[in-house]
């Protein structure tokens, strides 16, 4: 005979109860989640606060990559700890996926950790990792009209990075425009302008993850 | 976008409940989606024809509610609703909250559990349904 099953169970229960356990592992480590479309310039924005940061924290990234391993060599020739994940097709990390990679850190040794996501705009802002901060990542290469077609990936994350900031001139990105747009979305979120091929704007953001790094170590002892 | 790995997901866990509740067929599934989700409607209907035949999903329904972007303002209590998100109140200005629109979950499924009816002379599935929980 015909049944009826109420169930009101969220699909991503068990991605949520990893993420947990992630967040567990991580709780004296800092732990950023960094979200771009492709080629948005994640790893060079990582490369350059490696060198930055270097003698000061010792930074650890997670690099999720559809197929190749040419993101964790980038990060590997910084000196930083790096574990390769390697989704296979897969548009997105999930918990799972950063559980298996934090296995093979030291996680002890660590100040920061980073997760440089998979470049997309859409997915990744669904899936909780363990991790403290999300920062989306957006370059003015990519047009002005991101934050209006993705809302979900900004409203979810802590902090703004408007990236390539050398290219102003040859674009029609109003960068007062997109500001005042991501903030309608996400009134408190903090905006930084940055050009990780020059190097502007590096110390404000390298600041702010020194202020994480200490905010964590005060909270958790 | 991942709609096949979420409805394997939708498929693993209906199934779980299914089995834990004697059924053997699967005739309706019901989803809900906020459009503030990135999860496309028609992908997972897609995604579910494409993964059902030949399991205790076969032949079965998938309805997908899709849910509105609502937002209700805490300063003046207006309530609006959208398919873009903003975030302050179009009324007063202030600043509103999300109330609706990231749903991404399983209501309810329906199937059959392969037992004769106990013949209190009731018919269509909707009122004969026993309705039962699945638990959270
Ligand atoms: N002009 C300019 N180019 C940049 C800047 N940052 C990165 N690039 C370049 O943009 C390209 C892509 O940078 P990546 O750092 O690989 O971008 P990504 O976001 O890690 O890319 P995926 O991992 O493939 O999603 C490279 O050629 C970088 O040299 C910048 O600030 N200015
Ligand atoms: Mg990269
Ligand atoms: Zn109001």
């Amino acid at each position: 005979m015909p049944v009826k099953v109420v169930m009101a169970q969220k699909i991503l229960r068990a991605n949520e109860q990893v993420a947990r356990e992630n967040r567990e592992r991580l709780q004296h480590l800092p732990t950023v989640n960094l979200i771009s479309s492709p080629g948005a310039g994640k790893t060079t924005l990582l490369e350059k606060t490696i060198q930055a940061l270097r003698g000061e924290l010792a930074i650890g990234v997670v690099e999720g990559d559809i197929y190749t391993t040419r993101d964790a060599e980038r990060i590997a020739g910084q000196g930083a700890a790096v574990v390769q994940v390697n989704t296979a097709g897969l548009c997105h990390l999930d918990a799972n996926m950063v559980g298996r990679a934090l296995d093979q850190l030291d996680l002890d040794s660590l100040d920061l950790l980073f997760i440089e996501n998979v470049g997309n705009l859409v997915c990744p802002a669904e899936f909780d990792l363990g991790e403290d901060y999300k920062v989306a990542l957006l370059s003015v290469a990519e047009g002005g009209d991101k934050p209006e077609k993705y809302p979900l990936v900004f409203r979810e994350s802590h902090a703004v990075v408007i990236n390539k900031s050398d290219l102003l001139p040859y674009t029609d990105f109003d960068m007062n425009k997109v500001q005042e747009e991501i903030r309608t979305l996400k009134p408190e979120i903090l905006i930084f302008v940055t050009s990780a091929a020059t190097g502007e704007g590096l110390e404000a953001w390298c600041a702010w993850l020194r202020e994480i790094v200490r905010h964590k170590r005060f909270v958790t002892g | 976008m991942h709609e096949i790995g979420l409805i394997q997901t939708v498929m693993d866990e209906v199934s779980r409940v299914a089995e834990a509740n004697g059924i053997e067929r699967v005739t309706k599934v019901r989803l809900v989606v906020g459009r503030m989700n990135g999860a496309i409607p028609d992908a997972l209907e897609f995604a579910f024809s494409v993964l059902s035949p030949e399991t205790i999903f076969e032949g079965a329904r998938l309805e997908i509610e899709s849910v509105p972007v609502r937002l209700r303002c805490p300063h003046c209590g207006a309530e609006s609703e959208g398919e873009k998100l903003a975030y302050f109140c179009p009324e007063c200005g202030g600043r509103a909250e999300l109330v609706a629109g990231q749903e991404l979950y399983i209501d309810y499924f329906e199937g059959d559990d392969g037992k004769e009816d106990a013949g209190e002379g009731r018919d269509g599935a909707e009122d004969s349904a026993r309705e039962r929980a699945g638990g959270p």
